[in-house]
Order: structure tokens, then C-alpha cells, then sequence
């Protein structure tokens, strides 16, 4: 080994190669836990797209929840009954909050819907307006309300703690292991996105769906009501990204900060397009696109050493502020590389005016 | 392969038959009214019903946030912070330079969406090409300090000018070439530019001496405040030019007859011997250059100096300026300096009436929904009048999921 | 070709429909017998589609009344219209074309296995019955985007039968299809006429086929019935006259031509497609001066493909084309324009004209930025408005200003602004591209004699046009074109129809019975 390590150039391919064989296994449930809200935003966005709405607004949707959340379950706290339940540490302010998170996003979701659907407004503005009021909103409410009350919070849910004859499985137990050792929505992702693949390929509601994001017109033909699905569907979106803003304060840490989401709604969209327009797809390329993060973030913990010291001195030179930027210049290149290639619903960002008279 | 059926299907689609045809379609703006007076009150009645409704919303807030707060409830509240609002903006020398100060770099900002929306693109990318601007003048400031005034000025401003630029033909360039959709990838960009401004920052261009990391003085490389005057620094004045400026590119030159036809119909625009790509790029990068000022002039205006966490609102400002004044050259410069009058007053406004600033961020959200449920503002004050920009944006959603305009 | 005495199957009476601006229909009555073809003839703009759309429950009446099987129908929509046994195939078919077909037939009306799932063994079954009660084998896997425009159509019929459709409409059905088709659709409609008692509503503007396979025939001009006749007690003059309300010439007097030099040469040609396949495969011809050269061939057979190179919007793969021995297969729209090329393209709100922009800016969109309508980089707004006065007078273009955004005018007087703009000034070579599709006869006539005037001043020109009528008027030469070659010259005045639809539909070969499979390909 130690002899491929050495060879000039390519010698640091099989090095990184070895280093990331080392510690993927270990950041394993660190990459689905990162991956979650993106993954979460996709579907969101999947949602949207295939009935042929664009939605840039899931970022204000997950922000907005996210405050939601956090404040629903901070403040609710003193006021419902004590109960933890083993499963996930789950007590009533969490659920509250969780709640609350997906009906925020979910109320958002709605006027998007409006907006596109009723109004016809352009689509791209709506979901932008969308975003700007979250920020600003949230911004101002967490002035208002939470700063003068820093003590305020709920505290997470933690994860499930898989038992060790699973995890000890060769091969595939370090897989195991990722999906499961991981908090209640986290975990439920990997659920939602089987169940939406499925469904959008094999039931009749995928059937129509896929129809109307394509060609509205001809599914409304044949009696489909356009309007009236396209609403369902982007609301029903807005389940996901309400979670995937429950998942940022209840989950993965129990505060909130003004902009947390950080760009991750827009990196759910560029998961969508480089997924085409898939579940899984969408789940593998959030997985794609955070799996780089969080090895950013292994190299600094513990760097390559001993017979990979060569990586390692390659790798400290690289700022910190690199790995920060790395989602979003991968976001970049996917996009720039792959929208061509990939072809979006057909009637995606058209407004629908429909012509029968039938409500 | 999509042949025959679908090409035939969309093409006898676009050509639907006579008068049939015409009924239930509606994209094309309504016919203008005769006289100066009359069209520009077409123009305008929306965005200003708008912000008035949107003001009006901002009080239920207002009260809303005194009682959450436990304060006593004084349904004079909103008039008090209102007023406050203007006094603070427009009471007096100071606040009204203070006002045309702050909204110097919207107005840049502002034009630098509005040029885009003219050419079918969103460019969000506004705040990340004003960092990179704001960067460029402060490095370069820092760099001519010690020159003459006038030559200093003129560097720094043509550095943070080119820097902007150059960030905003990326994107560009990108959408040309593979029609990445520009609304995700500036959106990016503007991130990156964080990242890059920390990392440079704290590193290469940061100045020696200081407590904490940030670029240098910019000694003589600040902009000079208008003569006669205190605090107005001649950067209101370029932006002021810009406007006039911009409008003239847009409707007297073959370049803004090709960028607005592209906007348009970037098919007919390629028939007619255009070539939507190249007009794609100058446009991104005129956009990235109109930002850029608006950073430098922020920088060798205001503050003259970057640190790591540099960060202002005026990237996400331009984004309401712009769409309020219905992309609109003299629309934006009476949007800028509303935004203008408001961030200039809203300190006032807290120190009287106790309402967080954020507050303008919240007026701003408010005014862009009523904006795009123009329908609701027209029903409510029954106006006969166009709809907002809808008409003008929607290129924009268009090119969502389309190939690359080549 | 029954003679049902029986009553009516369907009865609308008193239909009035009225949009902004316009009256689409105004008091029509229409009665349709069980087991008839019955005609709806007009122009384009006569207003037949708004009818069909009340029918079929995609608009509703201001006025009138609609009664199926002699008892009053409110039709709230496509679904209930379905109900009631009521099928409409449209013009621009209502097929999504990323799903296959059974999915496109049972759309809407999903067997279901259970309350979420579809069960599509079931729906596959029946498909193929009924592929194969009509003669047809149907693959229900096959993606319709794939389908060749024939077969979308039976698609598209089959997805009408499969809802137990006993009122059929066909709205515009032969306007893509080549003779061979057309005449195989309609032995389709006649044994669904006999056999199932099926009553069908077959809407056009092609008088010979009205003439050929309906029953009844009702013409429909400006929104009003002005007549309803049998097809053995009348002829094409008398329906062409009561379409249009005045004696119409049916051709234009073409003249005499006299071809000169050849201005456009090419030479074994090839085309991509958007999906890299070659769609024009080595295609050579010339056109003269003073010449009408006509191209014939079903839609999608590399005529968008070959106008595309030839106009600059396309590269060419291998080959080559000239003007006067100039080789310009490389070369840019701005420089082909240069050179004496003027274009009117099919999809004329895509390429031809900006809607949102005013009249005057669309007439000399091609010539932005040279003079007299700009200087260096500034425009000349006065030489603008100068030209655009002078056209809109020469051409007749009805509109009240020349600010007005080009999207407020009819079609007719849309091409109108694209034919002024495309045929002022000198042209060497012009190509049209289904110049009078979608337009009013009176249009079509005008363009018509445009096209013959700038022939006689010697432009040399392609024309490329779905509709054969106009290709047989117009051109002196006739090239097939086929599977992107051209495989067959006729000349334009002794040229015989059936010959030309043939080698339309078959390229020269004989390929009947590869015709039945090609639904499943």
C-alpha cells in the first residue's frame, strides 16, 4: 500500500482514495443528518415542479417554519404536560413545535399557490417575495420575541440509537447505520422519498400529476381538474419543507439564527433538476452534495495521517472558508453541467388559464 | 424523438385562428393613455396603492407587536412610528442627506435588476456582485490611498466597477453557454462571494495594525462630498446620473433595442440577426458593473472598509426597487429613495416609538405580495388601470428548465 | 353513408357565444342524426372550434340550448360532456408526450386495482381490443412522443372510444395527415358510422373532403349558420362561396413564370435534429430567379430541419448551399440577410414577430442597427416611424396605430407585418414557411399574390408548406420531400395530386403494409 501511496501525483489519488474509505463509514449518519433538509426541500420541490409550478420560495418556507418551530415549542413549553417518551426524547413542546413548522410552511405553500396559480403572477417573483418576507419576518419576530428571552427553548430530538448487531453487519452495516442513527425526521426521509417514488410512478394521483406538469391542456380534457390539483400538490409540498425547517431548530440544534437555512432551499432545487425530477434522485444528489461538506468537515477533525501525511499537507492548505463555499460551488457546477440534459416537466412555470367553466 | 406530432402541435398552437384567437389571450399591455400625465399615472397607480397598503398592513403590525410585547396599547402607535419614520428621513438637512445617501446604492442596485428584468433575467446576484464590488474599491482604495484625490477615486471606483462586473458576467456566461438558470446560480455566487470575501479578507488583502481583520484605509480615495455640502458624498451624484443614463441605453441604442428584444422573444431576437447568448453576457455583466458601483460607492462613501462579515441590505433592497418600479429607470429612483427614506428613518423611528428597524424589512415583504397580487390592489381601489411589471417579467419563468438560448 | 331518418342524436339551437371585442357564434342551430358524418365547414375564424369547445364543455353558451337524445343538457365540463357520451379529438392533439400511450388513453379514467394503485393489465387488455376491432396494432408501451402523427391521431381516436364515445367531434383531423391517411382515417370513421351507430362531427375547411365523406354539411361564416346542404346536391364553388359570403377564386392567376439563373444552389445537404439525429440526409436542388420552387411533404419529414439551415438558425452537418456560386453554408443569419435573404417563418409569434412590441419597431426589427434606422448605436426613431407608415399603407395592415403592440392584431394582419417587413427591398432568395397558415381566405389570398409579385420582380423562392393546395398553386417546380431527401421533381402545372400524395406518404417505395405497423413504432 504504501508504495501506491508514494508514486508522485496519482499516489495522492489512491491516498484519497484509502482516506476516504477510512472515514466515510464514520461520517456516514453526519451526511444523511446535513442532507436532510436539502432532501427534505427537494421533495418539496419535486412536488411543485411536476405539477408544473416553480417554487424558488422553499427556502423562505423552511425559514419561516424553522422560526415557527422553535418558537411554538420554546414557548409552549411552560404550558403543556411533561412527558418524555423514549423514542427520540420526544416531549409535547417538540411535537408542538414540529407542528407548528409544517403548518407555517404549509400556509406559505398556500400562497404561493395563489400567487401562481389564481393570480398568475410570474412564478420566479412569487417564490422571491416569498423569501424576502420570511427573512424579513423572522428577522423582526426574533427581535421582537426571542432575544429579550434568550433562555427560551426546547431543547432536539435525539437520534435512535441503532443496536450494535446492526451496525455490525459487514459491508452494508456502516449503510444501515446512516439511516438510522439519525433523529425522527431524518429518518422519516428515506421514508418519504420510497413512498413518493412509488406513488408518482404506479398510483393514479403520479398518473395525473405527471399529466398536468407536462400538458395541462390535454389533462384537462379529459376531466382533470388543473387548478384544483396543482393547489393540493404545492400545499402538500409544503409538508416538506415544513420539516425540513422543523429539522434545523428541533433536530440538528435548538436555537435559531436570522438566515439559518443559508441557501439550502436553492440547493433542494439544484438537487431536483440534477435528480430529474425524481425522489431518489433527488435524495441521491443531496446526499452528493453534502457528502463534500461534511468530508470538509472530517479533514479538519481528524486529517489524513501516517502513510496519507502527503494528503494531509495537501489538504491544510485549503482555507476553511473553501469548505464553506464548496455546497454552493457544487450547486454551481451540477446545474451547469446537467440542465441541459435534464429535461423539466414540460408546462413547468407556465401559468394554467383554464378554459371550462366547470368549478 | 418529439417529431413530427409535437412540432406540428406547438407550432399550429402558436398559430391560433382569427378573431377566436384573440379573446382569452391577455399578455400584451392595454392601450396607453393619450397624455403624459395619463400614462404615467397607468404606470404608477398600482406600485403606489401598493405601498400605501402595505402601510397600512404595517400598522396592524405595528400594534400587533406592542401588545406581544407587553406594552400599553396606544392605537396612536403606527402614527407615531410613522411619522417618526419621515421625520427621521426627510426632517431636516441632515436626514434628507442621509436619505439620498442610503439610497444612492439602491438606486444602483435597482438598475442593476431592472436591466436584467428588461432582458429576461432575474439577477439575485445583485448582492454578491456589490460585495465583490465593495471589495474591489476597498482593496484598491487601500492600495491608491496615498495618490492624488482624483486619480485615487477614479481607481478605486473603476476597480470596484470592473470586479462587479466581471462576478456578474459569470453567471452570464453560464446561463449562455448552458442555460443554467440564473435566479440558483447567482443565488450561489452570492454565498460564494461571502466566503471569498472572509477568506481574502482575513488573509491576502487584509491590512496590517488593526484589531481585527479588514482592509486598509482608503485615504484619498474617499469620495469628496458634493461642494457646498456636509456628508453627501458624490457617489449620490453618479447614481443620480445612472439614471438618465441607463435610460438612454435602454431606448435610444441599438444595444438596449437588442437587449430588450431578447427579454422579449430571444427566438425572433436570433431571426432578426441578434445573438441572444452575447446579449445574455453584456447584459449579466452591465448588471454585475451597476451593482458593483453600488458597493463602491458604499465603501468609498460610507463605511471604507471591509472586514470579514461584511454584509448590507442593499442586495436584497434592489430586489423590491426594482420590482416596484416596474423595472423602470425614473420608477427605480423614486423606489430608491422611498427604500432610502426608510432605512435612513427607521433608527428614528426606534428610538421614538420603540419598533425594531427590522420592522422596514417586514414593510418591504408586505409591499412586494401586494405587488404581485396586483389584481387585489386594483379591485380595492378600482383602478383601470396595467397590471405591475407581471408583463414585463415573464420571460423569466420561461426560461426555467429550457435549454441554453445559444 | 346512411340515411338515418331518425331523430336527432344531438341538437344545439340558438347557440351564442360572445368574447370581448368579437361574437364568435350568434344564434347557430345544428342537428346531428344518429350514425351521420356531419360537416362543420368554415374558414379559419368562423368560429367552428368555439362551437365544438360549448359542446364539449370547455366554455359555456351566453345564450341557446344543447339537447342530447331530445332531452335538455347542461354540459359542466370535459368530464361530463364524457359522461354523456360526447368525444372530441382536437386539433392540437391533447396528448402528453412523455407517457406512453395507454397512459395518455386512460387518462382521466383510470382502472384502478385499488383505490391508489392503477391496474394497468386491465388497461392494456382493452386497449389492444380495441387497437384491434379498428385494424390497428397498438403497442400501449410505446412513448407517443415517439408515435409518427398518424398514429398519435388513432391514438387520439382510441382514447374517444375507450370512453364509449356515441358523438364523436374531429376537429380539423386531416390538416396533418397526407392523402393516403386522410383516406384511411375516413374508412375508419365510415365503420364506426355503420357498424357502431356512431355519430360524428367532422370540422373543416378543406371543401373537397367536406365534399367526400359527409353526410350532411353546414357552413358556418362569421359566427352565423348560412347554410346546410347534401353533398350530392352541391359543389365546391357553391360551399367555397358560402364560406367566405362572395365568389372566391380558389387559385390565383399565377401567370406565366420565367425562371432565370440559378440564385440558390444546394448541394448535398445534411441536418441534424435537436436530438442529433440526422433529419436531412444529403439533399440537393436549385432555385432560379424569377422561380416558385415548392416543397411537399408531411410535417416532420426534415423540412424544419432544411429551412433551418438555409436560414442560419441551424448548422448544417456536411454539405453545402450557395447563392450565385457564394458559399454561405457557414454562415450567420446577419450575414445571410446581407447577402439577400428574407425569411417568413412558420411559427411566426416565436420567430416572425415580438408581440409586446409596437408595429413600427416589428417592421424593422431585421434592420435594427444600420441605417436609416440607426446611426453607430443610436437609433433613429423619426426613420423608423417613416418606414413603418409607408409599409402599413402598402401592405394594408389594419391596425389603428403604429404604436400599438403587434400582439393586438389578427393573425392575418400579424403575418401581414412580417410579409411587409420580409418582402420590402431586394431579395435574392425568400423562403416561406406555411406562409397563410391559420389566416382567413382573404389573407391567404393576399399573401398569395405578394408571393407571385416578388417571383415576377425575380427573387428566387423556396416555399415549404404543409398544405398541398398551396404548393400545387403556387409553385412551378414541386420537390417531395420524404425521410429528409427529396425523392421526387414534378412540375408545378401538370403535377396530379394523388401521385403527389402518395409519394408524400410513401417516398416512391411501395410501403402499405409497413404502414399498419408503424402505429406500433
Amino acid at each position: 500500500m504504501d508504495v501506491l501511496y508514494g508514486i508522485p501525483i496519482i499516489g495522492l489519488i489512491f491516498q484519497l482514495i484509502a482516506y476516504l474509505i477510512q472515514t466515510v463509514p464514520n461520517i456516514a449518519p453526519i451526511i444523511l443528518a446535513l442532507a436532510t433538509p436539502i432532501a427534505l426541500g427537494a421533495l418539496c420541490g419535486i412536488m411543485n415542479e411536476r405539477s408544473g409550478v416553480v417554487n424558488i420560495g422553499i427556502e423562505g418556507m423552511m425559514l419561516a417554519a424553522a422560526f415557527a418551530g422553535f418558537v411554538a415549542a420554546g414557548f409552549s413549553e411552560p404550558y403543556l404536560p411533561e412527558f418524555e417518551l423514549e423514542l427520540f426524547n420526544t416531549t409535547a413542546p417538540l411535537l408542538i413545535g414540529v407542528i407548528a413548522a409544517v403548518l407555517t410552511a404549509m400556509a406559505l405553500s398556500l400562497l404561493h399557490a395563489w400567487l401562481s396559480i389564481t393570480i398568475r403572477a410570474d412564478q420566479i417573483i412569487s417564490g422571491v417575495i416569498i423569501n424576502v418576507a420570511a427573512l424579513g419576518l423572522t428577522g423582526y419576530l426574533n427581535r421582537l420575541v426571542v432575544t429579550p428571552n434568550p433562555r427560551v427553548g426546547a431543547g432536539t430530538f435525539s437520534s435512535f440509537k441503532p443496536p450494535s448487531e446492526i451496525t455490525d453487519i459487514p459491508v452494508i452495516g456502516w449503510i444501515l447505520d446512516m439511516f438510522l442513527d439519525q433523529g425522527p425526521i431524518a429518518m422519516s426521509v428515506i421514508l418519504f422519498v420510497i413512498t413518493l417514488q412509488i406513488l408518482l410512478f404506479r398510483s393514479r394521483w403520479g398518473l395525473r400529476t405527471r399529466a398536468v406538469g407536462e400538458h395541462p391542456k390535454a389533462a384537462e380534457t379529459v376531466g382533470i381538474d388543473v387548478i384544483r390539483l396543482r393547489y393540493r400538490n404545492v400545499v402538500i409540498g409544503g409538508i416538506f419543507a415544513g420539516l425540513a425547517g422543523a429539522f434545523l431548530t428541533l433536530e440538528a440544534t435548538s436555537s435559531f439564527q436570522n438566515g439559518m437555512t443559508a441557501g439550502r432551499g436553492f440547493i433542494a432545487l439544484a438537487a431536483v433538476i440534477f435528480g430529474r425530477w425524481t425522489p431518489i434522485g433527488a435524495l441521491g444528489a443531496a446526499l452528493l452534495f453534502t457528502s463534500a461538506g461534511a468530508l470538509g468537515r472530517a479533514v479538519g477533525i481528524r486529517p489524513p495521517t501516517d502513510e496519507l501525511a502527503q494528503l494531509g499537507q495537501l489538504l491544510e492548505g485549503i482555507p476553511n472558508e473553501f469548505y464553506q463555499a464548496l455546497p454552493y460551488l457544487i450547486t454551481i457546477i451540477v446545474l451547469a453541467g446537467v440542465v441541459g440534459r435534464s429535461v423539466a416537466p414540460a408546462a413547468v412555470g407556465q401559468p394554467y388559464e383554464r378554459e371550462s367553466k366547470a368549478t | 424523438m418529439t417529431d413530427a406530432g409535437s412540432s406540428v402541435q406547438q407550432e399550429l398552437e402558436q398559430n391560433p385562428a382569427g378573431p377566436e384567437a384573440a379573446a382569452p389571450q391577455a399578455r400584451i399591455p392595454p392601450p396607453q393613455s393619450k397624455s403624459l400625465w395619463g400614462r404615467i399615472i397607468q404606470v404608477s397607480a398600482v406600485p403606489i396603492a401598493a405601498v400605501l397598503l402595505a402601510f397600512g398592513v404595517g400598522s396592524i403590525f405595528i400594534l400587533g407587536s406592542s401588545l406581544l410585547t407587553g406594552r400599553e396599547f396606544d392605537p396612536l402607535l403606527p402614527w407615531i412610528a410613522y411619522s417618526s419614520l419621515m421625520f427621521g428621513a426627510f426632517g431636516g438637512l441632515n436626514p434628507i442627506v442621509d436619505t439620498m445617501v442610503a439610497a444612492a446604492p439602491l438606486v444602483l442596485g435597482g438598475l442593476a435588476l431592472g436591466l436584467g428584468f428588461k432582458a429576461g433575467l432575474f439577477n439575485i446576484g445583485a448582492q454578491g456582485q456589490f460585495l465583490m464590488g465593495a471589495l474591489g474599491a476597498a482593496y484598491v482604495g487601500a492600495s491608491v490611498a496615498d495618490l492624488p484625490t482624483p486619480i485615487a477615486i477614479t481607481a478605486a471606483v473603476l476597480a470596484g466597477a470592473a470586479v462587479g462586473a466581471a462576478y456578474g458576467f459569470i453567471p452570464g456566461m453560464l446561463k449562455a453557454f448552458t442555460g443554467a438558470h440564473e435566479v440558483v446560480t447567482t443565488i450561489m455566487l452570492n454565498f460564494i462571494a461571502a466566503a471569498i470575501i472572509a477568506y481574502l479578507v482575513a488573509g491576502p488583502l487584509g491590512a496590517e495594525g488593526f484589531a481585527f481583520a479588514r482592509t486598509g484605509p482608503i485615504g484619498n480615495a474617499a469620495l469628496v462630498d458634493v461642494p457646498g455640502t456636509r456628508n453627501l458624498h458624490i457617489g449620490v451624484l453618479l447614481a443620480l446620473l445612472a439614471v438618465p443614463i441607463v435610460w438612454w441605453i435602454l431606448e435610444r441604442t441599438t444595444f438596449g433595442f437588442e437587449l430588450r428584444t431578447v427579454g422579449a422573444n430571444p427566438s425572433a431576437a436570433r431571426y432578426a440577426g441578434m445573438r441572444p447568448a452575447v446579449v445574455t453576457m453584456t447584459t449579466m455583466a452591465a448588471c454585475g458593473l451597476l451593482a458593483g458601483l453600488a458597493g463602491v460607492v458604499e465603501i468609498l462613501g460610507v463605511t471604507g472598509f471591509i472586514n470579514t462579515s461584511y454584509g448590507t441590505s442593499v442586495g436584497f433592497d434592489s430586489i423590491s426597487v426594482a420590482l416596484l418600479g416596474r423595472a423602470h429607470p425614473v420608477g427605480i429612483l423614486f423606489s430608491a429613495i422611498l427604500f432610502g427614506a426608510m432605512r435612513a428613518g427607521a433608527p428614528e423611528m426606534q428610538l421614538d416609538a420603540g419598533i425594531p428597524v427590522e420592522i422596514i424589512d417586514v414593510l418591504q415583504g408586505i409591499i412586494l405580495l401586494f405587488l404581485a397580487a396586483d389584481i387585489l390592489v386594483r379591485r380595492l381601489f378600482r383602478l383601470r388601470v396595467a397590471g405591475t411589471g407581471v408583463d414585463e417579467l415573464q420571460t423569466v419563468s420561461r426560461s426555467y428548465g429550457e435549454q441554453a438560448p445559444r | 353513408m346512411t340515411e338515418a331518418a331518425l331523430a336527432p342524436v344531438l341538437e344545439m339551437r340558438g347557440i351564442t357565444k360572445r368574447y370581448p371585442g368579437v361574437v364568435a357564434n350568434d344564434g347557430i342551430d345544428l342537428d346531428v342524426r344518429p350514425g351521420e358524418i356531419h360537416a362543420l365547414l368554415g374558414e379559419n375564424g368562423a368560429g367552428k372550434s368555439t362551437l365544438m369547445n360549448i359542446l364539449y364543455g370547455l366554455a359555456s353558451p351566453d345564450e341557446g340550448q344543447i339537447l342530447i337524445g331530445g332531452k335538455p343538457a347542461a354540459i359542466a365540463g370535459p368530464s361530463d360532456a364524457i359522461r354523456r357520451g360526447i368525444s372530441m379529438v382536437h386539433q392540437h392533439f391533447m396528448l402528453v408526450p412523455v407517457l406512453s400511450v395507454a397512459e395518455n388513453i386512460l387518462l382521466g379514467d383510470e382502472p384502478m386495482a385499488n383505490p391508489v394503485f392503477l391496474d394497468r393489465r386491465a388497461a392494456h387488455t382493452r386497449i389492444r381490443q380495441l387497437g384491434r376491432t379498428f385494424g390497428f396494432e397498438i403497442d400501449p408501451d410505446a412513448t407517443v412522443g415517439s408515435l409518427s402523427v398518424g398514429s398519435q391521431q388513432r391514438v387520439e381516436i382510441l382514447k374517444a372510444l375507450y370512453r364509449n364515445a356515441n358523438i364523436l367531434v374531429l376537429d380539423e383531423p386531416t390538416a396533418v395527415l397526407t392523402p393516403q391517411e386522410t383516406r384511411e382515417i375516413f374508412a375508419v370513421l365510415r365503420h364506426l358510422t355503420r357498424e357502431f351507430g356512431t355519430s360524428i362531427i367532422f370540422i373543416s375547411h378543406k371543401l373537397y373532403e367536406v365534399l367526400e365523406i359527409a353526410d350532411r354539411i353546414t357552413v358556418i361564416r362569421r359566427g352565423r349558420v348560412v347554410g346546410t346542404r347534401q353533398p350530392a346536391e352541391t359543389n365546391e364553388d357553391e360551399l367555397a362561396n358560402l364560406m367566405v359570403g362572395r365568389d372566391v377564386s380558389l387559385t390565383v392567376d399565377r401567370g406565366e413564370s420565367s425562371p432565370g439563373d440559378v440564385v440558390l444552389e444546394v448541394d448535398a445537404l445534411r441536418v441534424n435534429d435537436d436530438r442529433g439525429q440526422e433529419a436531412v440526409r444529403s439533399v440537393s436542388f436549385s432555385v432560379r430567379a424569377g422561380e416558385i420552387v415548392g416543397i411537399a411533404g408531411v410535417a416532420g419529414n426534415g423540412q424544419d430541419e432544411l429551412v433551418g439551415a438555409l436560414t442560419g438558425l441551424r448548422k448544417a452537418a456536411a454539405g453545402r448551399f450557395a447563392y450565385g456560386g457564394h458559399d454561405l453554408t457557414r454562415a450567420s443569419v446577419r450575414s445571410l440577410m446581407d447577402n439577400g435573404l428574407a425569411f417568413v417563418p412558420g411559427d411566426r409569434h416565436r420567430y416572425g414577430i415580438i408581440l409586446s412590441f409596437p408595429i413600427d419597431d416589428n417592421l424593422c426589427l431585421n434592420d435594427y442597427n444600420r441605417p436609416p434606422f440607426a446611426r453607430g448605436i443610436i437609433r433613429d426613431e423619426g426613420a423608423v416611424d417613416h418606414w413603418a407608415d409607408a409599409r402599413i399603407d402598402e401592405f394594408d395592415i389594419r391596425t389603428p396605430s403604429r404604436e400599438v403592440p403587434a400582439g393586438t392584431l389578427s393573425g392575418g394582419n400579424q403575418q401581414k407585418v412580417v410579409v411587409a417587413r420580409e418582402f420590402s427591398g431586394d431579395t435574392r432568395v425568400l423562403i416561406l414557411d406555411q406562409p397563410t397558415r391559420g389566416l382567413d381566405v382573404g389573407s391567404i389570398e393576399f399573401i398569395h399574390r405578394q408571393a407571385i409579385a416578388k417571383r415576377d420582380a425575380r427573387s428566387a423562392i423556396l416555399l415549404v408548406s404543409a398544405e398541398l393546395d398551396e404548393v400545387m398553386e403556387l409553385s412551378d417546380r414541386i420537390l417531395i420531400m420524404y425521410r429528409g431527401q427529396i425523392v421526387a421533381e414534378r412540375d408545378g402545372r401538370t403535377a396530379d395530386r394523388e401521385e403527389i400524395g402518395l409519394l408524400m406518404a410513401t417516398g416512391g417505395r411501395d410501403e402499405r403494409p409497413a404502414e399498419a405497423a408503424e402505429v406500433a413504432s
